[in-house]
């Protein structure tokens, strides 16, 4: 297998949330970014956030309709985590001497900036999901982020039967739509 | 209930449950209803953003998962600061921006104060509104490029050499070899991640640590910078044998940026509650001695500082130099470390001897 299927294979089991395949690419790139980090003036912890944060990146990328591979993964993941650290040194003010770049680099500021909304937007929906209380935010979770069928959740939740969740469910959805877009909307 | 069938239409829609009947019935119905094509959009954004926060919490589920397993195995360093270490790590990282806003405050809230009283007198004289409107404007703007600049001039701390990395302790140590080999103590490097040593004149070097004991509180750090000049001579031997009783001894450290002469005499030949491998010495020390050498007369070093009795002053206890003989025994025969054998610096009166010696006395910095 050539190095870029191989590399196409990992990022289609990253797009899916793929243990295996996250695994893989953390193995084979962890260590290149703990010394990074660790070299300018980070923390293991610092290590830790930054690789995850950059895997999300990378994850966002990956499962994007418009996805090309335009260079290694292990180019990618370095060069989303200098941005990220620098800017996070920036902000904490703790050092600002310029970094030695050993590693090859490519442009990643653009898919950073999207990344930056994908994060507010997220944001914006826990809070909505925080605000809307129960039984509506477990009901909703249950049927969204768990993906159970109707049925189960009206068992589980003890309504009559499916339809009447299904209703139900609507209900709280439309409640989410509201508060959501009453906060989406401000900030635009 | 209208609106409820309609969400439930575009979600079968969305996830591909619907006939093809059905769809072509609902885009019909989009194209002649604007109302409805428009809350369909809404909608369809809507449900895309559900189900990316639900995407990334199964992701942030599996990275989790990913990273505590890699830690178990220990590909994944994990290393978390507790208690002290932890508060003055938190300090360092806002001590910074702590001064600067504090800065920028006192100095802001004066001028804003003293431009008020000048705009107050001035009323009395003119009341015409758009000048006054102007004024606050020009104020407001001075103050905006006053606060940039104090911005700009506070966050690059001036130092005279360029720092390495920003340390969050300080501590001595001392050459052993000419090749740059350090003698500290190992609780001064124990939880440190990165090393430097920095000299009298303010030159600094990374180091590592190429052997730490705790049981013996020793530490011997290996300069790595290439820009460091191995010695051709060091003015002290170490001492193999015990030092006598009531000797007369002295140390230099770093318990502030500059190095810190410091003479005392040897007082008991075991440390705190009879440690055989160290000396009790009376010595006024302070944090940032740790790691320095006690140096004879005769100019050699007998023992290491490392600790005091909080309760009681000048009780300090350093350990014993033939302990320095034992971790050369232990290390890594890859590192080539060849003690000196006899100083240079004997018969010389104390103020040449400190001359002689301050150059391979080190401040010992890390985080």
């Amino acid at each position: 297998m050539s190095i870029n299927s191989k590399e196409q294979l990992l990022l289609k089991g990253l797009a899916d949330s793929e243990a295996t395949a996250i695994e893989t690419i953390y193995r084979e790139n962890y260590g290149i970014i703990q010394s990074f980090i660790l070299k300018n003036n980070g923390y293991y912890e610092d290590a830790r956030d930054i690789f995850q944060e950059a895997m999300i990146v990378l994850y966002e990328k990956a499962a994007s309709d418009s996805f090309v591979l335009t260079c290694q993964i292990k180019t990618y993941l370095y060069s989303v985590c200098r941005r990220l650290w620098l800017k996070k040194l920036q902000q904490l003010q703790r050092y600002n001497q310029p970094f030695e770049i050993t590693e090859e680099t490519v442009p990643v500021d653009e898919e950073l900036e999207t990344h930056e909304k994908k994060n507010e937007d997220i944001t914006l929906m826990e809070q909505a999901m925080d605000k809307i209380g129960e039984p509506c935010k477990s009901l909703l979770e249950a049927y969204y982020f768990q993906k159970k069928s109707m049925p189960e959740i009206a068992n589980s939740f003890g309504y009559t039967n499916a339809d009447n969740a299904k209703t139900q469910k609507y209900k709280c959805l439309v409640r989410l739509k509201k508060i959501f877009f009453a906060q989406y909307k401000n900030g635009e | 209930m209208d609106d409820i069938l309609l969400l439930d239409a575009i979600e079968r829609y969305k996830n591909g449950e619907m006939t093809a009947q059905e769809k072509t019935f609902l885009d019909e119905l989009r194209k002649n209803n604007p109302d409805i094509d428009q809350l369909a959009v809404e909608h369809l954004f809507f449900l895309q953003q559900l189900k990316h926060t639900a995407d990334l919490k199964t992701l942030k589920h599996s990275l989790k998962e990913v990273e505590s397993k890699l830690v178990e195995e220990g590909v994944i360093a994990k290393k978390s600061l507790h208690g002290k270490a932890k508060v003055i790590y938190l300090w360092n990282l806002t001590r910074k921006t702590m001064a600067v806003a504090a800065t920028i405050a006192v100095i802001v809230s004066i001028f804003t104060a003293g431009m008020f009283t000048a705009y107050n007198s001035k009323k009395s004289e003119k009341v015409i509104t758009p000048l006054v409107y102007n004024k606050f404007k020009q104020v407001d703007a001075k103050l905006k490029t006053i606060e940039t600049k104090l911005k700009l001039a506070a966050v690059p701390v001036p130092l005279p050499v360029k720092p390495k990395l920003e340390a969050n302790f300080r501590a001595t140590g001392f050459l052993i070899d000419v090749g740059g080999y350090i003698v500290t103590n190992a609780h001064v490097v124990n939880s440190a991640k990165n090393l430097i040593v920095e000299n009298k004149k303010g030159e600094q070097f990374f180091a590592q640590a190429v052997y730490i004991s705790n049981t013996t509180d020793l530490a011997i750090l290996k300069i790595s910078d290439t820009s460091f000049r191995t010695f051709t001579l060091l003015p002290y031997s170490i001492r193999r044998s015990s030092a006598e009783l009531g000797e007369q001894i002295f140390t230099l450290g770093y318990p502030r940026e500059e190095v810190v002469y410091g003479e005392g005499y040897l007082s008991a030949k075991s440390g705190y509650s009879g440690d055989t491998a160290a000396y009790q010495i009376s010595i006024s020390v302070n944090p940032g001695n740790s790691g320095g050498p006690v140096i004879n007369k005769n100019g050699e070093v007998i023992g290491v500082i490392s600790s005091k009795e909080t309760n009681a002053d000048g009780v300090v206890f350093a350990i014993k130099s033939k302990n320095i003989y034992k971790a050369l025994e232990e290390i890594n025969r890859d590192e080539q470390i060849k003690l000196p054998l006899k100083g240079t610096i004997k018969g010389l009166d104390r103020v040449q001897q400190i001359k002689k010696i301050e150059d391979c006395v080190f401040m010992v910095k890390g985080n």
